[in-house]
């Protein structure tokens, strides 16, 4: 039995502060932890399939053109060769996240260097790599493919246009302006576990085993790309070795896998070399970031202009949504936004860890730390004098917004001076010491999902859903809302994830995995508390239940007199999502120390807090946050994709030569949890929290070089070479 | 990765014969060779197992030194109380290299021979001279970030990547080599090549030469620094290092050996870095003339411009702190 939810107004009832078990937001460690840390957790790669055949994918050599032919016999007579697929149902791309269709398919057109063209399968992963590398494969290649985003004839992205009042004027009339332009590079997922898929046939019926964030778009996506039915296509994503954004779509070893599979008449494994996977699958766009700033004598904004240029290839829909919290961080009548697309022949760019925020914030942030220092007023007190009252664009009212709370509790924890700053104040040796804040933004996502609860007879209870847990906690998090709501230890509830036969969760990505399947978990134990309720002649509202008892001591047991009982719950957002502007918030504050000689920069400590609704799981979140945190040093420090300018090849692409932070990097790091219920966010009152943890901060890094050092950069990352450049003598 | 033999070497020179023929090569840690072979940027149709040929050991030789066995780890190198006591400056370059995992396997010889981590060499899809000869410069006119800035050719502009042999090289070691016409020992200074005409060909080993050892002479003291600077702060390849052993007498230079990583083909030594110093009390003005020696024939290739300012500092750096050390 399934019970529709759509919520159009907000949920403030605060329902689970009720409850009486105790166990939704304590610091449980994850549920899956032991069989990760200790291997027995099966990876994609790692399922155990009987007579499986290995297949790797061959690339493409040139930027652009067609594959004239591919001499199979090049590689069929070498040892354990079983076959060459080049089908032309083959994907030359990943999805993008939510596509909900097959990616760009037809691998003898070549759009980008490094592009999947075929597959070889062979009998051992060592013969088939070999072989895909003695393929012999012929093009007709076309010229003259633009690489350089500023090089081309932008598009506009006409939905993000905002022209508002009149910013030149305001500019123009303010007492204090900011005119700056920032640059990121572009940035890799950078997951630890390579994207993989096996692929089984039975018949007409297929199952693949994949390393995949979103199950209930991915099967669509697949289903579009053989042109099957979804009822007999079954996928299984149980753990993911980190995601990213990377893996929201299907990417090509899923469909290769599948095609190869068919066409050898077993099984076949499909797993992208580390370099395949930073080549083919998905990159984070550089940015081009105009911003300007107009404000009165008090530092109040008038004015606020963000744009950006960033690329992509041609026929991909994506354009990373740098000024996406842009639209209503900070008010200012008189606004311009705009983004750019350049279409230029590089790998796909898609979701990477926050897309739009993780390189939006940072650059708005910095500019925001210029701006305070030319009004000559402390950085947190310049934000919290521009916190709008509603969305400065759709006039909205906001869902709740804890920026203000987060400034002034992470300043105090943060320890933050608030007197005059001044750079080049503090030197210890060699290092100059400095410290900035930022403020952190990131919206608010939610989604239609399903999730079925059983309450079993024997007291224990079972959620299923196609939800995957992408090592972000969702595993613990739904067995801390179904044991609070059912009034059971969490070790007495069963989670089952990253199965397509479970009910249509929403997906682990936008952070909206927590809220969104929450919600639904939530629906389907409020539908069996209504049972149970009615059992002792109760209401909902009035049953307490906790350890497997009413607070009449009857036993869950005895009321389900041997019978399960089960609810499906199916959440959609309604109303709320159109009537609020929602969005979690935070604020950054970083000590760090630059080397005068080297140009070096180390961070010393760093601190965020965060608003983003209810704590499911004190730990998970602080890690989430830890995590966000860590990847904004990445961000501000050493994270660069480098393309070659020749043929677009990304270069950079290892772990060795990707710099993503190491430990020794990422210092003392500390994160406050601000309280806030946001009921008009999800009916459990939460809202996403793994992205949020990196959009702004590193822009609290930049402004703490700035105010080390006096040198002020305006590129990302700042590495050595260029803090020594912008060094002042 | 390509098939190919693997055989276990019982002795020295039948290990010697082996790595002779063609197209094979020696493996010791394998961390830099098994990476090449999964790329098919080497691809031998032969290894031969060096590892259980004995010297690994470490110990002192009759002149005061101490002779490193080609096989001992880099981490048993690193932690050795002798190391560290006599020659800190190596412990601190080989610490500053690669990761505890990479250094537990990766032995003292191999880490001579790794090879360079240029982008174009480490792609078999792109050209480059000294993987494929012939075939072009992929980072000249490319990526060239980490690139070369001393000593480069119109063939080749990669880096030597190691750390170790900064320090070897500032220290005067000398490696120890078995091969067919019999043992020999050439100073490190020597043991790597410029790029020249011949990229591929990046030390002076022989067919069927082995390391066996590397020797260092008899400790000398000194404040001893090696200076590396990164992106990172750890499992990355140096931007520039520097190893230093200097020594002030009477608050004038007495002893200067330097030696640079992240700039050329080899460990760059280039004696008249310190000599400039020997005999001058420590200033600003000297640190920058010692500079300009070192760097007077430098050029960039646009994106490694920056090395030669960031070489000059570090240096000036390096300096300040050992003299105010050492004072």
């Amino acid at each position: 039995m399934t019970v529709h939810f759509k919520q159009d107004e907000p949920d403030n009832s605060n329902r689970l502060d009720r409850m009486k078990q105790g166990v939704l937001g304590k610091p449980l460690p994850r549920i899956e932890g032991l069989a990760k840390v200790t291997g027995t957790a099966p990876y994609a790669a790692e399922y155990p399939v009987e007579n499986c055949a290995e297949g790797v994918l061959v690339t493409a050599t040139i930027t652009r053109g067609e594959v004239a032919s591919i001499d199979r016999t090049s590689v069929l007579s070498m040892p354990g060769v079983i076959a060459v697929v080049d089908d032309e149902k083959m994907c030359t791309r990943a999805a993008q996240g939510t596509a909900n269709e097959a990616p760009m398919q037809g691998p003898r057109q070549v759009c980008y260097w490094g592009q999947p063209i075929a597959l070889v399968v062979a009998e051992t992963f060592e013969q088939a790599r070999d072989a895909a590398k003695h393929l012999k494969v012929e093009y007709r290649e076309e010229q003259g493919a633009p690489l350089d985003p500023n090089a081309v004839e932008p598009e506009e992205q006409e939905d993000e246009t905002v022209h508002q009042g009149d910013l030149a004027h305001a500019m123009a009339e303010a007492a204090h302006s900011v005119d700056v332009s920032y640059t990121t590079k572009g940035h890799a997922s950078a997951a630890m576990e390579p994207h993989a898929a096996i692929a089984q046939w039975d018949g007409g019926k297929l199952t693949v085993h994949a390393s995949l964030q979103m199950l209930n778009y991915n099967i669509t996506e697949l289903a579009d790309a053989l042109d099957m039915e979804e009822e007999n296509i079954r996928l299984v994503s149980r753990f993911v070795g980190g995601g990213f954004g990377s893996k929201l779509g299907i990417s090509e070893e899923v469909v290769a896998a599948a095609l190869a599979a068919k066409q050898v008449g077993r099984p076949v494994r499909v797993v992208q070399s580390r370099q395949q996977v930073f080549q083919t699958v998905m990159r984070r766009s550089e940015t081009t970031q105009r911003l300007r700033l107009a404000a009165d004598a008090n530092g109040k904004l008038t004015g606020f202009g963000h744009e950006a240029l960033v690329s992509n290839l041609p026929g991909e829909d994506f354009a990373e949504p740098v000024l996406q919290s842009s639209h209503f961080m900070y008010g200012g009548e008189n606004r311009e936004l705009m983004l750019k697309v350049a279409r230029i022949h590089r790998m796909t760019a898609g979701s990477v860890r926050a897309p739009g925020e993780a390189v939006g914030m940072p650059a708005l942030e910095g500019a925001m730390d210029v701006l305070a220092e030319k009004v000559g007023i402390d950085p947190v007190e310049l934000r919290l004098r521009n916190i709008p009252e509603r969305d400065p664009e759709e006039g909205l009212p906001f869902s709740s917004h804890k920026l203000a709370d987060c400034l002034k509790q992470g300043a105090e924890a943060f320890g933050w001076d608030n007197g005059p700053r001044q750079p080049r104040q503090r030197r210890e040796g060699e290092w100059w010491i400095g410290t900035g804040m930022a403020s952190a933004a990131r919206v608010h996502n939610i989604s239609e999902t399903r999730a079925r609860v059983t309450l079993k007879a024997d007291g224990t209870a079972l959620v299923e859903t196609d939800m995957t847990d992408i090592g972000t906690g969702t595993y613990t998090i739904l067995a801390q809302i179904t044991g609070e709501m059912l009034g059971l230890g969490p070790k007495k509830v069963l989670v089952e994830l990253g199965d397509t036969r479970h009910p249509r969760g929403p997906g682990s990505g936008g952070s909206w995995g927590a809220a969104s399947i929450g919600s639904a978990v939530y629906i389907a134990c409020k539908a069996i508390r209504e049972e149970l309720a009615a059992k002792v002649g109760t209401s909902e509202e009035k049953l307490d239940l906790r350890e497997g008892k009413t607070a009449g001591g009857d036993a869950l047991t005895d009321l389900l007199g041997g019978n399960d009982l089960a609810r499906e719950g199916h959440y959609e957002p309604g109303d709320i999502e159109d009537d609020y502007t929602a969005s979690g918030f935070g604020a950054f504050f970083a000590e760090v120390r630059v080397n005068h000689y080297t140009g070096e920069t180390r961070v010393e400590r760093m601190l965020g807090a965060f608003g983003f609704g209810r704590v499911l799981n004190a730990k998970t979140a602080r890690s989430q946050c830890l995590g966000g945190i860590t990847w904004s040093i990445g961000v501000a420090l050493t994270e660069a994709l480098e393309f070659d300018p020749r043929d677009g090849h990304l270069v950079n692409c290892d772990l060795a030569e990707y710099h993503v932070p190491v430990h020794r990097d990422v210092p003392d790091l500390d994160v406050v949890l601000v309280e806030e219920r946001d009921g008009a966010a999800s009916p459990i009152q939460a809202k996403g929290i793994g992205e949020l943890g990196m959009c702004g901060g590193a822009a609290a890094i930049a402004n703490a070089i700035y105010n080390a050092c006096g040198a002020r950069l305006y590129d990302y990352p700042m590495t050595p070479d260029r803090v020594l450049a912008a060094m002042p003598e | 990765m390509r098939p190919f033999q693997f055989s276990r070497a019982p002795s020295l020179s039948e290990a010697s014969h082996q790595t002779a023929g063609d197209n094979t090569l020696a493996i010791a840690g394998g961390t830099n060779l098994l990476d090449l072979m999964k790329l098919q940027v080497e691809t031998p149709s032969q290894l031969v197992d060096i590892n259980r040929l004995g010297f690994a050991d470490i110990e002192d030789t009759d002149d005061g030194g101490l002779r490193l066995g080609a096989l001992a780890t880099n981490t048993e190198t690193a932690v050795h109380a002798r190391v560290r006591a006599d020659y800190p400056v190596l412990s601190r370059a080989i610490l500053a290299g690669a990761t505890q995992q990479l250094r537990n396997k990766a032995t003292n010889g191999g880490n001579l021979c790794q090879r360079t981590r240029c982008f174009y060499f480490t792609n078999i899809d792109q050209p480059c001279n000294k993987r494929d000869p012939g075939s072009g410069c992929g980072a000249i006119d490319g990526i060239a970030k980490l690139h070369a800035i001393l000593g480069t050719s119109d063939q080749c502009i990669a880096t030597y990547p190691g750390d170790m042999a900064v320090a070897l090289s500032a220290l005067g070691a000398t490696v120890q080599i078995s091969g067919g016409k019999g043992e020999r020992s050439v100073p490190v200074r020597d043991f790597h090549l410029l790029p020249g005409d011949t990229p591929w060909i990046e030390n002076v080993l022989e067919p069927g030469e082995i390391i066996t050892g590397i020797v260092l002479p008899a400790p000398v003291g000194g404040t001893q620094i090696y200076r590396k600077v990164r992106e990172r702060s750890s499992y990355a390849f140096a931007l520039v290092s520097v190893a230093a052993i200097i020594e002030l007498t009477d608050g004038k230079f007495s002893r200067a050996d330097l030696a640079f990583g992240g700039l050329a083909h080899k460990p760059w030594h280039d004696p008249r870095v310190g000599e400039c110093l020997l005999g001058q009390p420590p200033s600003a003005e000297l640190f920058e003339k010692a500079a300009d020696i070192l760097l007077k024939d430098a050029h960039g290739f646009g994106e490694n411009d920056f090395k030669i300012p960031l070489t000059r500092r570090t240096l000036h750096a390096v300096l300040a702190q050992a003299t105010e050390d050492a004072a």
